[in-house]
């Protein structure tokens, strides 16, 4: 089965320069896995520890991911899979990483 | 080295933007031809966090925004933000979030009400390089943003040698 994904330019150096490409997995996770055998170092750019990072937003057909389940969102054929870099940053500079304040 | 080239009437309206948001950080892109390096079309941008220290784009809005940039053969030229209190460098949070090493990273900062201070940078690889600020065109007069005795007073920077203050007719 298979599944487009839109590659973002900051990842395209991993894919060849392709704007998209095709890959199959019953999850998000499984997906990544999968791109990542042809793709090696994509998935290390989009997952840290375990979840998805804060610096990209995944969306399953136009959908953020983060309300579908994050890596676990299920997948079938015909899906399409977008990747976008997080735009996001702010005068705080939190120690230890970015994180958005909390009072 | 690079330059933003940018028209003075997009300019007036990033500003505007910030300053009608403070206290709270505004955020948006400017949008320009595939390859062109002209930011033409400025889609000012919900900060989702609606913080005075932070920002962030509605992953939904961002997403609409990118595939009508796509669907227009078009790319994020500039990024800009506001800082309300500090200086417009970007802070450790701006650099590791930077995500599109091709854009300008404009700041703007409205910690002074009467002076409006704007940089640009690039970003890439967590690597801040600023570059100058070149505004053509005419401020455009009477626009439904600026306020009738709007601030004309830019700061280009703090350093000379990053300045150019060429202004062609």
């Amino acid at each position: 089965m298979a599944i487009e994904v839109r590659i973002p330019t900051i990842l395209r150096s991993y894919t060849g320069g392709a704007k998209a490409v095709d890959g199959s997995g019953d999850t998000l996770a499984d997906l990544l896995t999968d791109l990542d055998a042809r793709h090696p170092g994509l998935r290390d750019r989009l997952i840290k520890d375990g979840s998805l990072h804060r610096f990209v937003n995944v969306y399953v057909n136009d959908e953020d991911v983060r309300f579908l389940g994050s890596l676990d969102t299920k997948l079938a054929d015909g899906d399409n899979v977008t990747i976008l870099p997080a735009v996001a940053g702010g005068a705080l500079p939190a120690a230890g990483g970015p994180v958005a304040p909390r009072s | 080295m690079r330059v933003l080239t940018i028209d003075r009437g997009v300019v007036d309206r990033i500003i505007a933007h910030a300053r009608r948001d403070h206290p709270e950080e505004a955020c948006g892109v400017v949008a320009g031809p595939v390859g062109s390096d002209r930011p033409e079309r400025l889609i000012p941008m919900d900060n989702a966090e609606r913080s005075m220290t932070f920002y962030r784009f509605d992953s939904m809005e961002q997403l609409r925004v990118w595939r009508e940039m796509d669907d227009r053969d078009e790319e994020p030229v500039v990024i800009y933000h506001s800082h309300t209190a500090t200086e417009p460098y970007p802070s450790r949070t701006d650099i590791s979030f930077a995500g599109e090493p091709g854009a300008h990273y404009v700041l703007v900062s409205t910690r002074e009400p009467t002076v409006d201070e704007i940089r640009s940078f690039r970003i890439v690889d967590g690597e801040v390089t600023e570059e100058p600020v070149r505004v053509i065109g005419a401020s455009v007069d009477g626009g439904p943003a600026g306020s009738p005795d709007a601030v004309t007073t830019y700061m280009f920077g703090q350093t000379q040698n990053n300045v150019d203050y060429e202004c062609p007719a």
